[in-house]
């Protein structure tokens, strides 16, 4: 393993082949709880260590996993981090546990984790497979953390909740709310996409 | 309340007002994957309806039935997962019967239905508000017919009118696709009144 192909992994996954920005997958279990950075880095956190760990798993167990029933496989090693995770949680942090609720649980199903074991772990060796997952959860990490500051900031005015903007603040609640989620992933696909096509020459999409 | 408003109440506002997609942001990968034509997002559509409906009653007799009385509450996540994915695998060889159509059409995303997040959610939910049996099938049809719905109409307004429109190149596909759920979210909103006339 040359740690130049290493460092080329991490840090594709952190811009290039990010898993938000440029493929959308994941963003269903943590885009709900994106309205509150403390809870959005709980989530990252455990995501972090589930795609990691399952990343390496596989990678080691990939000469024995049958390949018809591979992605049973894959969900059941993910799970049992997930549980991990989950009985963590609920011991040491119980009031982010109770606030959580059914997310935690649904790190099994976020589509990167099962992403990157598919595409990576199961035809590279672990030490890779431990690069590239550390790259995925940080790639998705990050972009959730600044979906976090966005939404927590201008729909309550507070930042992990403390009071930042003053007294004179009008909440723009329909942050807080569903839609906000949806509209501030969408600016900021927007931000990244306008930056990158600027760059390098790429031909407008057909509408899709 | 009798108990069938009520549960008439929870399909209800499991269609609307608390629509699994447009709130809980749930199986939004193949939402915003699969929305661009209208009949492979039907197909979709049906295919998570049915599947929700069924595996939310079996896993809720099998969370009160056996892991309850076992204590083994934890095992929770592994055991619903592994419902999904056999049923799914059942459904999968029956639609491959009934039409290679659709089929073809759906390809790789009907065993993707496995790690739908919203199927997964949909039994979850349905433990933390402790349902009673005949309240969580009327969830999980509920949340069936309300993603459903929802994929639809992104369908439809992606087919029938964005084909047309000029998106900005940075915005085009996943992104305007985002900003139509977000207004389609704003749109659902405007039920929440109707769960308390029952």
């Amino acid at each position: 393993m040359s740690g130049g192909r290493a460092g080329r992994i991490f840090w594709s996954n952190l811009g290039r082949d990010n898993p938000v920005f440029v493929q959308i997958l994941g963003i269903c279990s943590t885009l709900a709880v994106t309205n509150s950075l403390r809870n959005t880095a709980v989530m990252c956190a455990g995501l972090l260590f589930t795609v990691v760990c399952s990343n390496v798993s596989i990678s080691a167990l990939r000469r024995w996993i049958p390949g018809r029933v591979r992605m049973m496989v894959e969900v059941l090693v993910i799970a049992g981090y997930v549980i991990l995770v989950d009985v963590f949680l609920k011991a040491y942090a119980p009031d982010i546990w109770r606030q959580l609720g059914p997310y935690v649980g649904l790190i099994i199903t976020n589509c990167i984790i099962m992403g990157r074991a598919e595409a990576f772990a199961m035809n590279h060796p672990p030490g890779l497979a431990f690069v590239d997952g550390l790259g995925a959860g940080l790639g998705y990490s990050y972009v959730l953390l600044l979906m976090a500051v966005v939404r927590e900031t201008l729909g309550y005015g507070t930042l992990w909740g403390v009071p930042v903007l003053g007294a004179g603040w009008v909440n723009w609640t329909v942050l807080a709310m569903a839609p906000g989620g949806f509209f501030v992933l969408a600016l900021l696909i927007w931000c990244i996409r306008g930056f990158s096509f600027s760059r390098g020459p790429r031909g407008r999409g057909v509408a899709s | 309340m009798t108990h069938a408003a009520g549960w008439f109440a929870i399909f209800l506002s499991a269609v609307f007002t608390n629509n699994i997609l447009l709130t809980n942001y749930l199986g939004m990968c193949s939402f915003l994957a699969v929305s661009k034509e209208v009949k492979t997002a039907t197909g979709l559509g049906l295919a998570v309806a049915l599947v929700m409906t069924v595996t939310a009653p079996i896993n809720w007799m099998v969370y009160h039935w056996l892991l309850v009385p076992l204590g083994l509450e934890y095992l929770r996540f592994l055991v619903f997962i592994v419902v999904i994915a056999a049923f799914v695998q059942v459904a999968e060889m029956a639609i491959e019967r009934a039409s290679e159509r659709l089929y073809a059409a759906l390809g790789i995303f009907l065993p993707l239905i496995t790690v739908n997040c919203a199927i997964l959610g949909v039994s979850l939910f349905m433990i933390i508000r402790e349902y009673t049996f005949a309240a969580a099938l009327a969830y999980g049809a509920g949340s069936g017919v309300g993603w459903a719905l929802a994929i639809l109409a992104m369908a439809g307004i992606r087919q029938e009118r964005l084909s047309r429109a000029r998106v900005p190149a940075g915005l085009d596909g996943a992104g305007i696709a985002l900003v139509i759920a977000g207004i389609m979210a704003l749109a659902f909103m405007g039920f929440s009144g109707m769960g308390r006339g029952l």
